[in-house]
């Protein structure tokens, strides 16, 4: 199992090295550069920038340097936000974003599995044709409008929260990004839950387990659930990453100082270190969580168990 | 008098679809929301950039001299919602078709050629999956020229098409082994007809309904866009920036965050339904 793990983790190197490669390519094709929009920019500063900044090299070079440094865990100087590296840059948002992720992640999972185990047992029953409105109804309400709904509603209408801004440590400010966040992946997963379960429930085992004269709990518990799980977890790691990272709309629409806004300033301002940081994160971070869930996989399923 | 038997899968599968009352629901929806936003902007006297100085974020009402109110500057809310709503079906139409396109072609060829070079292909799908869609959508339309509904189309188009890819792959592995493929080999057909003509036709169904939710993720991926300021821009309505106003001004004028939301939601909420119904017609074992 360990040497399994090992192997894999080792596996994600080559991965991620591709992603990144495709990412610089991409990056450098496109038209303009870091010092385009700042105004009357003598050519001689512009040329000493570009210089002081390695722009000036070849690209393979660029891109060796890059890497090097990577190796090393610097992520290389924010081509705008001067006076800060990427690293810190980072450092200064992830937090932010990664609680919001968490708490989100939290919501839907303890609002999501619930329904849908509550959905999955009383089948075509009223509870069921409730949340299957309130899921589907949640599921085409996208970011950009439950999160403004929130607001007009908790924030404004009754005023019990804050309507957006940030200060450190204000957990209130984080109740309604939380909320719009988790919201559309809790209806996701009771979704998930609610089908798989079903299925699960008609298997011969869960049959034999039933007149074996267990409880219908511990048929439940120890039976149906376990495998019924399986596509629930396979959805939850890259769910997990990108609620921590690509939390990008609601952040902006509460006004979060987290990495959303990192990759679309960046990419417009041609900030190709800050654009390529906040990429070695995201993916190793899914990369990562992916992993994870695999092996989560052997630890529900003993036929999948990796020898 | 009894309903004559359709005898084509497709008129079965219709057949079957009409018969759920969602799908019904659902279809008329998506009718009338493209119906008004063909016609509807020719029933009103204003444009969608003219600015109606007398009326400033005015509130809907049928007797008004806006049906569904005006923003800020005293555009027509009813107008602009409608064109939005044809640029975003328009954008997400087009979009969906080049991403099947892609998809379906990728697939197939990566389920058919035989040994390592399906796997191949199938491992560069991976990883590009390893990066959200969402992710690179926005690095490529924050990188190319903004405003441009071509670039727009071609970022949407360009990374929509993985899922599609890795359905189509597995249904054309699958196929591979039926008889009628084999029968088509023996008889010497080269692959490449194989793959036109009898491996793409017998995709149709597990596509479709994949294409349906790729409309719906299309129209999301849009607004999604126009909404972070990557999109459709100024002073071309679409309904990611039309919701952007309207969060601004959810304070003093609600309805201009609410009018665009709204038509948003039943699009999205009538194509996912009609998604939902698709699949138990194709299969109705699952029903």
């Amino acid at each position: 199992m360990l040497s399994y793990a090992l192997r894999r983790l080792a596996g994600l190197l080559p991965t991620l090295l591709v992603i990144l490669t495709l990412s610089f390519a991409i990056l450098r094709s496109a038209p303009g550069g870091p010092f385009d929009q700042e105004q009357a920019l003598s050519p001689q500063v512009r040329a000493n920038l570009t210089r002081a900044y390695g722009l000036d090299q070849p690209w393979p070079r660029q891109y060796l340097h890059y890497l090097r440094g990577l190796a090393h865990g610097d992520f290389g100087p924010s081509l705008r936000a001067r006076d800060f590296t990427v690293r810190e840059l980072i450092a200064q948002g992830l937090p932010v974003s990664a609680t919001l992720g968490a708490c989100a992640f939290a919501l839907a999972l303890a609002l999501g599995l619930p329904c849908g185990i509550a959905a999955a047992l009383h089948a075509q029953r009223g509870t069921d044709r409730v949340l299957a409105v309130l899921s589907a109804l949640l599921l085409a309400l996208p970011s950009f409008v439950i999160g403004p709904l929130l607001a007009l509603l908790f924030g404004i209408g009754l005023g019990w929260l804050p309507v957006a801004g940030w200060q450190p440590g204000g957990g209130r400010f984080l109740i309604l990004p939380a909320l719009t966040l988790g919201l559309p992946v809790a209806a996701y997963l009771a979704r998930l839950m609610r089908a798989s379960l079903l299925e699960t429930l008609r298997a011969p085992f869960v049959r034999s387990a039933q007149a074996r004269g267990l409880g219908p709990l511990r048929v439940l518990w120890r039976h149906a659930l376990p495998p019924a799980l399986l596509p629930v977890v396979s959805y939850l790691g890259p769910t997990l990453a990108f609620l921590i990272t690509g939390s990008l709309v609601v952040e902006s629409v509460f006004g979060l100082p987290g990495t959303g806004r990192y990759l679309v300033q960046g990419a417009i301002d041609r900030d190709y270190p800050l654009v390529l940081g906040m990429i070695v994160v995201y993916a190793t971070l899914t990369l990562l969580l992916n992993l994870l869930v695999d092996l989560a996989y052997g630890w529900l399923d003993p036929r999948v168990r990796h020898a | 008098m009894p309903e004559p038997l359709p005898t084509s899968q497709a008129g079965r599968t219709l057949q079957r679809l009409l018969r759920r009352a969602d799908a019904r629901w659902a279809l008329l929806a998506l009718g009338l929301i493209g119906a008004l936003a063909l016609l509807g902007p020719l029933l009103s006297p204003w444009g969608t950039e003219t600015l109606d100085w007398r009326h400033l974020a005015q509130p809907p009402g049928l007797t008004a001299a806006h049906w569904l109110g005006t923003d800020r500057l005293g555009r027509d809310l009813y107008v602009r919602t409608l064109s939005a709503v044809r640029i975003s079906l328009l954008v997400s139409l087009l979009a969906s078709a080049l991403s099947l396109v892609i998809g379906v072609g990728f697939g197939a060829v990566a389920g058919f050629v035989p040994g390592r070079t399906g796997v191949w292909m199938m491992r560069f799908v991976d990883v590009l999956y390893s990066l959200p869609y969402l992710f690179i959508v926005i690095i490529l339309t924050a990188l190319l020229p903004r405003g441009s509904l071509t670039v727009l189309l071609l970022s949407l188009g360009a990374v929509g098409w993985l899922t599609t890819a890795r359905i189509v792959r597995g249904e054309t592995l699958a196929l591979k082994q039926r008889p009628f493929i084999e029968a088509a080999r023996a008889l010497g057909v080269p692959p490449a007809r194989i793959v036109v003509r009898h491996v793409v036709p017998n995709l149709l169904g597990p596509v479709l309904v994949y294409a349906t939710l790729t409309i719906a993720q299309m129209i999301l991926f849009e607004s999604f866009l126009s909404f972070l300021g990557l999109g459709v821009q100024e002073p071309r309505a679409s309904l990611g920036n039309l919701i952007f106003l309207g969060a601004q001004e959810l304070e003093s004028a609600t309805w201009i965050l609410l009018v665009p939301a709204g038509f948003l939601v039943a699009l999205l909420l009538a194509l996912n339904q009609l998604a939902d119904a698709l699949r138990d017609a194709l299969d109705p074992r699952a029903a």
